[in-house]
């Protein structure tokens, strides 16, 4: 009950950080699609760079949350700016699932449906638009989803830089030895994650083909 | 119309075609026959350079392949596959009406058209706005032909097109495609492995194996060939291939 009555006298300060919150988790999401999906087609017809963009990736997805924030500090431009700092980080992480449900979605559509299309004299870019993007969409999708709802928990530790999110109030809580303080910042962040998740989910279903 | 001049296909040091000499005439309906792997498929795919010759020419209405553009030259023939080849999110309208809207034809006229090519293969017009995974197996393929033959193009080329089909409707399919066939005179070029098949809709039969062409026969030439391949064609679909060979669409 004291959480309740914490959010209760601290509303205006839990939603300023939901706010901060979303703002890092859509662009990052919005940037991560941006790149991620044209390198996912891109490899997916280029079959040579296939391994050294999903390594590159993976490697990415390897290196400490803490630590990446920690190494593009000294970055000029954007090291100027933590909330700027933590997009890019969070880009970088957004990247492997997008990249790679991208790559398995075109893939995964059935090679004698291409074959037909590019028979019947369509030109590259209308296989892409008009056939295997709109048969890879739902799967395109739930790697965005997953995206997203890594970059809501993720977005948490660029309080640690001072990009503010709900991590503020994780970090503090934890500095104060605080539980409702922890979770007026862990609560919002879990209600984030499921809410993008089942709103993405939604557009998946929405834009299936059949 | 469409002659092959020493045509050869190597892929990864595998040669798929050997030296190939083929003319294909104007009207005719030319079936390559052959078992898996002869090269019948690929001979299909080199007419609308879904494949291209390692050597050789291969001239199309006269002109050799590579002075048309591969876009323009495939828009221009008809591609008929087994029934997987329509597009599963779009319906049969958009389906058949995908060329003449790439091809950038006004909607009323691709409209137009779509019912034309409906009633041309003895579909029902409220078909139009279903889709591929709600229609039977023979409806999906005469699709397949209507879509084919939407832009109207000189040249069809079909692989195996009936194959995937139980034996009445392929009964049914294939002797439309003869009355289909005697009214619009495409030039047809049919994959199959189905020597009842190619009897009864061949104009003339090119038998393939292992990359080369044996032989190129009538339908009546052929059940009573000497040729050591085409006879042992003969002996494996056994007995009653004569009246197969005149059955037409009776």
């Amino acid at each position: 009950m004291n959480v309740i009555r914490f959010f209760a006298e601290n509303r205006s300060d839990v939603l300023e950080a939901t706010g901060q919150h979303l703002w890092l988790v859509g662009w990052s999401t919005l940037f991560a699609m941006l790149l991620g999906i044209p390198l996912g087609i891109l490899i997916a017809h280029r079959m040579k760079l296939n391994n050294l963009v999903l390594g590159g990736a993976n490697v990415i997805q390897t290196i400490p949350s803490l630590a990446l924030f920690g190494f593009l500090l000294p970055l000029p431009w954007l090291g100027a700016r933590a909330d700027r700092l933590s997009i890019l980080a969070l880009t970088l992480y957004a990247l492997l699932p997008i990249i790679r449900n991208t790559y398995t979605g075109i893939r995964g559509v059935d090679a004698a449906v291409v074959e037909a299309g590019r028979g019947m004299g369509m030109t590259e870019a209308q296989l892409l638009f008009q056939v295997e993007l709109p048969l890879a969409v739902s799967v395109i999708l739930s790697g965005v989803r997953v995206a997203v709802v890594i970059s809501v928990g993720l977005a948490t530790i660029a309080a640690a830089i001072g990009a503010g999110g709900l991590g503020e109030f994780i970090f503090r809580g934890l500095a104060m030895v605080d539980n409702r303080v922890i979770l007026a910042g862990a609560i919002p962040a879990a209600v984030l994650a499921l809410l993008a998740d089942f709103g993405v989910g939604w557009i998946e279903r929405r834009l299936k083909p059949r | 119309m469409i002659e092959f001049h020493n045509v050869s296909y190597r892929v990864n040091e595998i040669q798929v075609l050997t030296d190939l000499n083929l003319r294909v005439a104007r009207g005719e309906t030319l079936v390559l026959l052959g078992r898996s792997g002869s090269g019948k498929t690929t001979t299909l795919k080199l007419v609308n350079r879904l494949v291209s010759p390692s050597s050789g020419e291969i001239l199309v209405h006269g002109t050799p392949q590579e002075q048309i553009d591969v876009i323009k030259l495939r828009r221009g023939i008809g591609y008929v596959i087994q029934e997987v080849g329509l597009f599963p999110h779009f319906n049969v309208e958009r389906n058949i009406g995908l060329v003449p809207k790439i091809e950038g034809w006004p909607e009323d006229r691709i409209r137009a058209r779509v019912r034309e090519m409906l009633q041309l293969v003895g579909l029902p017009e409220d078909l139009a706005s279903r889709y591929p995974h709600q229609l039977s197996g023979g409806q999906r393929q005469r699709v397949g032909v209507a879509r084919a033959l939407a832009a109207d193009p000189d040249i069809l080329l079909m692989d195996e097109p009936f194959g995937a089909l139980d034996p009445l409707t392929r009964d049914d399919v294939q002797r439309e495609f003869l009355l289909l066939q005697q009214r619009l005179q495409k030039t047809v070029v049919f994959v199959t492995h189905d020597l009842r098949e190619a009897l009864r809709l061949g104009s003339r039969i090119a038998l393939m194996e292992a990359g080369k062409l044996v032989t190129v026969l009538s339908p009546d030439e052929f059940v009573k060939s000497s040729d050591p391949w085409a006879s042992a064609y003969v002996r494996a679909f056994g007995e009653g291939l004569e009246s197969a060979a005149n059955r037409g669409t009776s």
